[in-house]
């Protein structure tokens, strides 16, 4: 990271690309991450969307990209980025278009096609080595449908199909570990609330080839029952509690990009989130909260014992 | 100009490696994997200029071809039976994407039971996408319709992806003698894909598939879709004489086989089409006035074409290979509606369902279906919709039932 281009936060582009007036909710974590990063790679881009709250993004006539943009259907986006990264190498060796003519190509998906139906597609995508980027927003749950539980959501967090005293009873499905797993180019994880660390992996993705994967935590007020104005709070908080682990996978490695010193406890961040309710009231859930921590705590351990 | 033997899977192979198809993202089935290996074999051997790519399923393969098509290069993909349903969502969205491309489908029957054999309602679960859709008879044909398929799914007019369906088995893997035209005639007919101005380009940016709010915004999209595949009728009629004027070979919206003074037609698609003929001929040797009509473009539907072809018979029987549960031959419902009410339409319109899961239709099926219609214009009352199939088939079916029940016994006695 000695060659970033970002080391302040006035580093960062002062000139914002992604158009206002969406139809996100109000203070969508997946919108505040699809900023940032529009904004680091421009509209010289097609983005290939997944079914996912960000479908309503483009709503005939209107969009709020100033590149393009193809809707595919919530399995098979990174097949879209296939045929369009496959259709512009064709025109390009052809000599129809110039390189000045190329585009980026983005896959947009939430954590309903990330954590599922799309993995498959994901999978063969890093199998075949496509150049492609990809971003997840992950705000843990069908968010599009109101919030139920998915492969994405954390044990005990109450979903609109867990509404039980102990909210979830999986656990969230490690797609970092899994995404690893294929030795693509990179992956990474960021957030909207830490924009220098996002800037940094967004820009350190541009600068490799091949297929590379980042998931954003996108804290969802509506989903999470939090006030908007939390969202970026929730965010740090996510981060130094240590519940949401900012990394990234290069040259077969992992390395954190951000070690929460001091770690604070996790009962700060699901305090602050409805979702969580059930963990503090009607009396709290000493057994369940000391669970949650002892697996952050393990997993820091582990990180941290690595050479 | 060459002459060969060629299987249907070889001469769609032949079609696309002579539209120069720029990608083919695929995925191995029974019966079509033949013409993937062929494509394969010839860019290996540096003999075609194709970018293909194996997916890994059908869904994301018609994704790719979807959005490839949608980048502005021309594309071919082929599946079959099962494939063609898991990528049935996004048939109906690239459709939706207007976006040029051919797709070869090797018909094959539907699970369950799961089987490798033949009949129509893969494709005909396809029937209300937007794409249009051939069914070829011959193995000629397969090959000349891939050349037909390309110019009309790129016609400014349409902009419309387009099925090639050839039966599995009965056409995929016989070997009919093909002309496989020379590129140079080729290149005359089909010139290279220019999607103009609608595809992905920095600098002029493009949203394709966006959502819309509100169901007039829907219904205009969805309806001009519908509008332009219409279009296809007239505009299959003007490139066809091109095609005669450049390869000698004529087609029509419908073939139509010794029906002109026939007073009983049968009506059916695809390579048991053929059968159809060889009885015709014992029948017209035999004093019976019968002859055949078949439609080559199935979507849209030539209903004009068709009842020019069918008013004034006394009689047609349609042979559907193909089952709507709970409502019984596709083929027949639609020729019903296309015919419902025109003047000189023929009172008797009899349903046959025949060839399910690659069972054959022998001449003396023909022969019964003639007699059956004829009766039935004595009569001046339809027939009841007919399950072609023998005692002696039956009494197989049976065998096998107690086979299964025995040992299903046996083991339980083990146990």
């Amino acid at each position: 990271m000695s060659t970033t281009e970002f080391k302040f936060l006035r580093d960062l582009p002062s000139r914002h690309l992604l158009g206002t007036g969406t139809p996100m909710c109000g203070g969508c974590g997946g919108l505040e991450t699809l900023h940032q990063i529009y904004d680091l790679i421009g509209a010289k881009s097609v983005i290939v969307n997944a079914a996912g709250c960000m479908t309503l993004l483009a709503v005939y006539p209107f969009t709020p990209f100033r590149g393009s943009w193809l809707y595919t259907a919530m399995a098979s986006a990174p097949a879209g980025a296939q045929g369009v990264r496959d259709a512009l190498d064709i025109l390009k060796k052809k000599g129809e278009i110039s390189p000045d003519e190329d585009l980026e190509v983005l896959v947009l998906t939430g954590d309903g096609s990330a954590y599922g139906m799309g993995l498959s597609a994901t999978s063969a995508a890093m199998d075949r080595d496509l150049d492609f980027l990809y971003l997840c927003y992950d705000n843990e749950g069908y968010g599009n449908t109101g919030q139920q539980y998915s492969a994405a959501t954390p044990h005990g967090a109450r979903t609109a199909t867990s509404k039980g005293s102990h909210g979830y009873p999986g656990y969230k499905k490690d797609l970092f570990a899994i995404w690893t797993a294929h030795k693509p180019s990179y992956v990474a994880t960021v957030v909207g609330a830490e924009p220098l660390d996002l800037a940094r992996k967004v820009e350190k993705a541009r600068s490799l080839q091949g297929p590379r994967l980042i998931i954003s935590l996108a804290p969802c007020p509506t989903g999470w029952d939090y006030e908007p104005a939390e969202t970026v709070a929730i965010g740090k908080l996510a981060v130094q509690t240590g519940i949401w682990p900012l990394r990234e996978y290069v040259d077969g490695k992992v390395v954190h990009t951000k070690i929460p010193h001091p770690r604070l406890p996790v009962e700060e961040y699901l305090v602050r989130q409805g979702r969580f309710h059930h963990l503090f009231t009607p009396e709290k859930n000493e057994k369940l909260l000391a669970e949650i921590q002892a697996r952050v705590d393990r997993y820091w351990q582990e990180a941290e014992s690595e050479p | 100009m060459t002459r060969q033997m060629l299987t249907g899977n070889g001469a769609a192979a032949w079609g696309a490696r002579l539209a120069e198809v720029d990608y083919l993202p695929a995925f191995p089935i029974t019966p079509q994997t033949e013409i993937i290996e062929t494509i394969a074999n010839w860019i290996d051997q540096g003999e075609m200029d194709c970018r293909m790519v194996t997916m890994e399923s059908e869904h994301s393969m018609i994704t790719a071809a979807g959005a490839a098509a949608a980048t502005g290069v021309r594309v071919f993909t082929a599946t079959s039976s099962q494939g063609l349903l898991y990528a049935s969502e996004m048939i109906y969205t690239v459709a939706g994407w207007r976006v040029p491309l051919v797709l070869v489908n090797v018909s094959r029957g539907l699970s369950s039971p799961i089987t490798l054999e033949p009949d129509h309602n893969d494709v005909l679960a396809m029937r209300d996408c937007g794409f249009l859709q051939f069914h070829c008879s011959t193995c000629q044909e397969v090959l000349d319709h891939m050349l037909l398929a390309y110019r009309l799914s790129e016609h400014e007019k349409l902009r419309l992806p387009v099925i090639v369906n050839l039966d599995g088995f009965y056409l995929s893997f016989t070997r009919e003698p093909v002309e496989i035209p020379s590129q140079a005639m080729v290149d005359r007919f089909l010139p290279p894909f220019d999607a103009e101005n609608i595809r992905f380009r920095a600098g002029e940016p493009l949203s394709e598939g966006v959502a819309v709010l509100g169901g007039p915004t829907y219904s205009y999209f969805r309806y001009e879709a519908h509008l332009a595949s219409l279009q296809a009728l007239a505009v299959y009629d003007d490139l066809a004489r091109e095609f005669q004027i450049i390869f000698g070979r004529k087609y029509r919206l419908i073939e139509e086989y010794r029906s002109a003074n026939a007073e009983i037609v049968f009506v059916m698609m695809g390579s048991f089409a053929t059968k159809a003929k060889e009885a015709v001929d014992q029948l017209r040797a035999a004093g019976e006035k019968v002859g055949l009509v078949r439609p080559r473009l199935f979507r849209p539907l030539p209903v004009e074409a068709l009842y020019r072809a069918l008013a004034g018979k006394k009689g047609v029987a349609v042979v559907d290979q193909n089952l709507s549960m709970g409502k019984g031959g596709v083929l027949h419902t639609e020729l019903a509606s296309a015919l419902y009410g025109r003047p000189d339409a023929p009172p008797v319109l009899a349903s046959f369902i025949g060839g399910l899961g690659g069972r054959d239709i022998a001449p003396e099926e023909f022969y019964e279906m003639v007699a059956v219609v004829r009766q039935s214009i004595i009569k001046g009352e339809l027939p009841p919709p007919r399950l072609l199939y023998t005692e002696k088939e039956l009494r197989e079916v049976r065998k096998l039932q107690t086979m299964a029940r025995t040992m299903h016994r046996g083991r339980g006695a083990k146990s």
